[in-house]
């Protein structure tokens, strides 16, 4: 039987997926038994050139972590897809954005600005002369260069087309084992993979997977998982800690749960729905308590209460900001009496 | 208002002559649609720069719906319920409140001005208010300008980077 061929490439991420491949023990061992590593920064060394040289759709699967950031990111994304045969968004940055997502609050002037003249470990000269890395040097050698940093933050399949979906911060051994033994069904019995799109997670809400009872049915205050000690067997959000199980896909075992902290969406939003901050932001206002004096309340005494949420976008879309219905912060114009017809 | 039915048409080119604010209005089935169907059968004058979708209670207008309003281009969205305590199904207005309150911040974050979203009570008898709110909200709008999201004909342009 002739081997598939897999590859592995990191965008926007922090390697952790990278490792999470390494993390399911022996069961690597089946899959040296069945592919040869095509391309894999991290572990294997080979060159672009040579991924370049490669026959289209010579890869039989891709799995692109991170998220796409700089032209570096969407060239090789582009490669990989011509190359591949199946490409498989690993991880919640290639899926939503994840936490290189949080970018899009700002854009790349801003983000060079400060991390260049700003920081306490700026060089100072450099500050005051505003020193940037360039992204064309002329050498007398020729010219060297570096990718562009772009202003949004895409996901992966928001540059190229994704045939399976495997979110998680990193994806759980479990999901990696499903899809792979998945994969090895299919080269070695002829096994149909799933359609295209398919998450490669539980369709239901983390609730469902959550062991933890929920018994009183609102809440009246809010805490930080620090601030209270937090009893194991009930429910987060009844605690009043904010845990973004109602909107978030289940698949992970809830792991998060299970050692007393809440869960931060990285699993992204559930089937149903677009947008995980806007499920979670409707989820949370209705469980705040409904008392007799509601109706004697003004609007700034709710305020008040709902104010308790310190940063609704970083809380309710910490990974999944990109993917989200308005995907990156925007600025307001002001008025315009007239809208100059286009050229 | 019996012919407030209209269709949301596809957003129109950036190329017309004025800009017109448009404002997307849930209303509520029991009291804020009645409300709107008195204003129109009492003839009361208002711009007309608004559509109207009919919900069974404000609290149906999920955060998702306001959020891809302006996605698609909305100017502003203008929420309508029961007034407290008066809600059809008891509490939904209260919390519709909360979910405009978390969502007006949310929206602050993104970077549009939390005016763009309104919450107001109409009650079925309140004709007159139902025609206020209209007006005063359009010219709310019209003082904030186009929703900075459609400036661009309703893309972003991402790949450009201001530093190079």
């Amino acid at each position: 039987m002739a081997k598939i061929k897999i590859a592995q490439y990191w965008g926007a991420g922090c390697g952790g997926c990278d490792v999470a491949m390494l993390d399911i023990d022996e069961k690597i061992l089946g899959v040296a038994e069945m592919a040869d590593i095509a391309f894999w920064p991290i572990a294997v060394d080979t060159k672009l050139s040579e991924v370049e040289a490669m026959p289209d759709g010579y890869i039989t699967a891709t799995f692109y972590n991170g998220a796409v950031r700089n032209s570096e990111n969407e060239h090789v994304a582009k490669l990989l897809r011509k190359k591949s045969a199946l490409i498989v968004s690993f991880g919640s940055c290639a899926c939503f954005g994840g936490i290189p997502g949080l970018a899009n609050i700002t854009n790349a002037k801003d983000i060079l600005e400060y991390v260049y003249t700003k920081t306490f470990s700026s060089d100072q000269k450099n500050a005051a002369e505003k020193v940037y890395p360039q992204t064309l040097t002329h050498t007398k050698d020729g010219d060297i260069d570096l990718p562009v940093l772009y202003d949004t933050v895409l996901t992966l399949d928001q540059v190229i087309d994704v045939d399976y979906y495997m979110p998680g911060c990193p994806p759980t051994t479990n999901l990696i084992n499903d899809f792979l033994g998945i994969v090895e069904k299919h080269v070695k019995e002829g096994a149909p993979l799933p359609p295209k799109g398919t998450v490669v997670a539980s369709s239901k809400t983390l609730c469902d997977e959550c062991k933890r009872k929920r018994e009183v049915k609102s809440i009246s205050e809010l805490h930080l998982p620090f601030e209270i000690d937090i009893d194991p067997d009930k429910c987060m959000i009844e605690q009043g800690v904010i845990c973004l199980g109602p909107a978030t896909r289940a698949g992970c075992g809830a792991k998060c749960l299970n050692a007393n902290q809440p869960c931060r969406g990285c699993m992204g939003p559930t089937a149903q729905v677009l947008d995980q901050g806007g499920s979670m932001l409707s989820a949370l206002a209705s469980v705040f308590k409904i008392g007799d004096k509601e109706s004697q309340m003004n609007e700034e005494d709710i305020l008040k209460i709902m104010s308790q949420v310190k940063d609704p976008l970083g809380t309710f879309y910490s990974y999944t900001l990109p993917k989200s219905i308005i995907k990156r912060v925007v600025k307001e114009r002001g008025p315009k009496k007239k809208v100059e017809a286009k050229t | 208002m019996t012919t407030a039915h209209v269709h949301a048409k596809e957003a129109e080119p950036a190329c017309e002559e004025e800009w017109e604010p448009k404002i997307v209005t849930f209303c509520c089935n029991w009291c804020s649609y009645a409300g709107a169907d008195l204003a129109g059968v009492s003839r009361l004058q208002m711009p007309t720069n608004f559509l109207v979708v009919r919900t069974m209670c404000s609290a149906r207008v999920d955060p998702e719906f306001v959020l891809r309003s302006f996605a698609k281009g909305a100017d502003g969205v203008l929420v309508l319920g029961c007034h407290p305590a008066d809600c059809h199904y008891i509490g939904g207005n209260y919390r519709t409140r909360r979910r405009i309150a978390l969502l007006r911040m949310l929206l602050e974050q993104y970077g549009f001005d939390p005016e763009r979203l309104r919450l107001e009570w109409v009650s079925a008898s309140e004709g007159p208010k139902f025609q206020k709110t209209i007006k005063d909200f359009t010219e709310k709008i019209r003082e904030l300008g186009p929703n900075p999201l459609k400036d661009e004909s309703g893309a972003i342009e991402v790949r450009k980077s201001e530093y190079v």
